[in-house]
Order: C-alpha cells, then structure tokens, then sequence
C-alpha cells in the first residue's frame, strides 16, 4: 500500500487523522506536545505491523517528542526466543529509530519523562498511559490507537475532540464501590468492572480514597483500559444521574473470569511496568528473604539504571527477583505455555492477556501477598 | 427488494456481503483470530464466527490500542470484513485501522437493529453515499 515515496507516508498519516477526526466529530486539528505509540512488540503487530513499519519509516519523521512502548524482550540478555522473532523485533526497532521515536520501551511513560503543564493536548495510544495521563497528570489526551498516535508523531497534529474538550471530561456515570478498596488488586478489580460498564470517555468513582497512590492509580487505570473504551475517571461524590454500584457479586464475576488458578509456577509483576516506588516497595517487602519461585520483573531501561544507582536492584536480585528491562507482560513471548501452566501476578491487565493472547492461566494475588506466600526468610 | 438507511462516513469505499451481528465490542488484540478472521474469545457473542468478507456490525473496538494493526493484519491476510459497521459512533482504533485497511466503515446508522435483524442478511455498505442497504430479506 505505501510506496514509500515523499509525501506518501504524510498522506498515510492524514488519512488516519481524518478518519478518526470523522469519527469523533472534530472541527479542527490542534498541535499536540507529545505522542506515545503502542505497537512495539512483535507479538502485538504481526509481519503486516513490521512491514507497515518498514515503509513508514523510510519517508517520515516524527515531528514531536514521541516515545513508544515495550517491545518483546530485552536486547543482550539469553532468551530462549527464536532467531525469526528477534529478527522481525530487531525490524521495528530499527524502524521506530529511523522514525526519529526515542527508543524508551516503556508503558509508564508517566513516571519516567517531565510531564507537560497540565492542560497541553498529547496523543496517547497505550491504554492505561493515557487513562492515567488524563485522569491523574491532567493532561489532554483521546484514548488513542497505536496508528493514530503514530500519525500525530509524524504531523504533530491530533483532532479535536472528545477528551481534549472540557465538555467530555465529566462523567455522566458514576460507579459506587461496595466493597474495601485495600490494595492495587481491589482497583484493578474495579477498573476492569468499570471498563466493561461505561461506553462513555469518562467515568466517576464514588468513595474511592481522596488521592490515589500511584501504584493503585496505575493498576485502576491499566485495567479500565483493559475491558473498554473509556479513557479517563474522576474522583468525587457521585452526584451524577446514573449510578451503578460494583459491590462483591461484582468483584466475584471478574475474579472467576481472570483468576483461573489458585496457584502457580512464575510470578510477573509489571504490566503497567513496574516504577521506582513500586520497586521500593517490593525492596522492602523482601528484604532479607528469598523468592521460592521465579519471579520476573518488567521494567522500563531508565527505572532499572535509577534503581539501580538507588541499590534496589541488588537487594531485589538478592532476594532471587529477575529483571527484564524494555518489556512487560503483555503478549510477552518470554512466558509460554510450554515452559509454565500458570502464572502468578496481581495485574488485571497481565491477568487478561495471560489468559487471552498467551493461552496461560492466572492466580491473582495482590503483591504482598504474593510475597507472604512466596518468599521465606533466609 | 432493496430496503436503504442513512448513516456516517467515517471510511470510504463500498462493500457487500453477509451481516454478522453483534452487540458486544471486540478487542481486536485479544479476541480474532488475524489469520482467518474466526473470534476466537469464547466467552464473546460471535464466537468461532469469521469477519472475513462479511459486513460486520458491532457497537465499537475496546480494550488494546493495538487492535488498529489487527484490523490491518486481517486485510493483508485477505481476512478483513468486505465493510464495517459501528451501531453506535465509530471509535479511534476501528477507524485508524479501517483508515489504513481501505474497509469502508461507517456508523450510526439510523434504527439499526430494526434495519439489520439477524447475521446472515446480505448488507451493502456505501460509504461515500452515507447509506447501507439490504439487498435480501428473505433470510
């Protein structure tokens, strides 16, 4: 379809804008700051995904700060993984470089880049990046797709619309938990619940603690990613018309979905990725004890040397953790129903890509239970 | 008979073939099948049915932002849909992926479940004249 001339990439790049500018009935395109592209990994874009890419990228450069998302497994450490599917990443790599995309390999593009001033329009593909973005950093961004984001990088423009407007950043529905929000597994249970409720852009929770930890903001906004198409939440007092309550029946009809095993043979921990409170937390948690399973850690390049430089990577190692940098769990070729029948984490979002796309099945447990359970004292 | 509704134009083109029906949104990452075009999520409304070369008809795409490069998956393995149709408005990830795929796709069209009954129904989508049409409705 491209031919890789001058000016075909930009035509490309337009006919994605005006399409989704259609769809979302906007007026006018508007400059964007930033754009973070999905599709990185070769399990999640296929031969058709690498060949797009290759085109693309021999005519068009990105016009704004753009970085992209994990690929599928880190570059220099042994993998079992064939030489076709390192190949074919090695591809995209190369053409995501060629596009000019700082190479960040990250879904948390949030903890790692200098956020713009609240406000500024972005064009975010990633789902929970985005949701995350708007809800909790105030910036302005759609629930993007991996090829618009990626036609907002080349044009530097995005439509607007929908949730870069203020009219659409108030929900018209509220969801009311009816259960104890403790940790980040009991928000990724309600944003999973909230995902699969709202059609809108926008939805509100009623009792939720007053701010957020990121940590729980995260796995809140990974999971409503996961299960819709809404792109941002508030928090407040639920004084909307519609009001839907997600008590434990709720909570018990989306753990028989993505909890399929009591138990199992790894555990993942990050999809979102892991950030540097997160791997404070998870430092502390094991300090002087050691992991009785494989337990793998996706990670973004630049958390990993912060945290390394901190001293948590050692205490973490220590403990018997593995660190996998530029990845996460999402369609990870690195876990196979082969080598594992079933996987431990306390993702939704890992949780419903496990089950769906890696056919493996899912014991959902919070992380500190995950290490109560699983790391004894030396 | 041929019976015509209006509707959006999100992507031009025109496309036929056979309704296939659904309420439910579909993650394009998670849940198809981009070899065959078969659904392959058990727990959805249409699984084991196959988008190739029917006119779908859904209420939108959710889930992974990844989902636009499935759609254009299916089209380069001649899986795609012949058109597609968003009962309610068309989402970013459908719309960039069809964009890309050259399906035409339009959406809202009036009284849909009224027009379009049962998968099966042979539908013509005609995009660039904003209308779908039912070209039998003995099925």
């Amino acid at each position: 379809m491209l031919k890789g001339e001058s000016g075909e990439s930009l035509a490309v790049a337009y006919r994605i804008l005006l399409a989704i500018g259609e769809a979302t009935e906007a007026e006018r395109l508007i400059p964007v700051k930033w754009a973070h592209i999905s599709g990185v990994n070769y399990n999640t874009i296929g031969d058709s995904g690498v060949d797009f890419l290759e085109q693309i990228s021999k005519s068009a450069k990105v016009a704004i700060r753009t970085t992209i998302n994990p690929m599928g497994f880190e570059e220099n450490k042994s993998t079992n993984l064939s030489e076709s599917f390192i190949k074919k990443q090695m591809s995209i790599v190369k053409s995501y470089r060629m596009l000019g995309t700082t190479t960040s390999f990250t879904c948390i593009p949030y903890e790692i880049f200098d956020i713009p001033e609240k406000g500024s329009a972005v064009s975010f593909a990633e789902s929970n990046a985005a949701v995350f973005s708007n809800s909790i950093l105030g910036l302005l961004t759609n629930r993007e797709s991996a090829l618009s984001a990626l036609a907002s990088s080349i044009t530097g423009k995005s439509p607007y619309s929908n949730l870069m407007m203020e009219e659409f950043r108030h929900a018209k529905l509220a969801i009311k938990p009816d259960y104890e929000l403790v940790t980040e597994l009991d928000y990724g249970v309600l944003g999973y619940f909230a995902g699969k409720t709202v059609s809108d852009s926008c939805v509100e929770f009623n009792a939720s603690e007053e701010k957020l930890d990121t940590m729980k903001a995260k796995a809140l906004s990974a999971a409503i990613g996961t299960s819709g198409s809404c792109g941002m939440f508030t928090q407040g007092e639920g004084a909307q018309q519609e009001v839907v309550t997600c008590g434990k029946e709720e909570v018990i009809a989306v753990k028989d979905e993505l909890n399929t095993a009591e138990d199992g043979d790894l555990i993942a921990l990050g999809s979102p990725q892991l950030g540097l409170n997160e791997l404070h937390l998870l430092a502390g948690l094991i300090e002087g004890k050691r992991l009785k399973k494989r337990c793998i850690i996706f990670c973004a390049r630049a958390i990993h040397n912060q945290a390394t430089n901190l001293g948590l990577t050692d205490r973490i190692e220590h403990a018997g953790g593995e660190f996998m940098c530029d990845s996460c769990t999402c369609l990870t070729p690195l876990i196979t129903r082969t080598d594992y029948d079933s996987v431990i984490t306390n993702s939704i979002k890992a949780a419903y890509y496990l089950n769906h796309s890696n056919r493996i099945d899912v014991s959902l447990k919070d992380l500190k239970t995950i290490l109560k359970e699983y790391a004894d004292y030396n | 008979m041929t019976k015509c509704i209006k509707c959006r134009k999100i992507v031009g083109g025109s496309g036929i073939g056979n309704a296939l029906l659904t309420e439910e949104r579909i993650n394009f990452l998670s849940m198809i099948d981009t070899q065959n075009g078969i659904i392959k999520d058990q727990h959805h409304q249409i699984f084991g049915s196959s988008v190739k070369g029917a006119v779908l008809v859904f209420p939108g795409a959710i889930g992974s932002s990844v989902g636009a490069y499935a759609i254009y998956s299916l089209k380069v393995n001649a899986a795609a849909p012949a058109a597609i149709i968003c009962s309610d408005k068309a989402d970013i990830t459908t719309a960039s992926g069809c964009a890309i795929s050259n399906i035409p796709l339009v959406d809202m069209p009036e009284n849909p479940s009224f027009f379009i009954r049962t998968s099966g129904m042979e539908v013509k989508v005609d995009a660039d004249s904003k209308m779908v049409c039912v070209t039998n409705q003995t099925v």
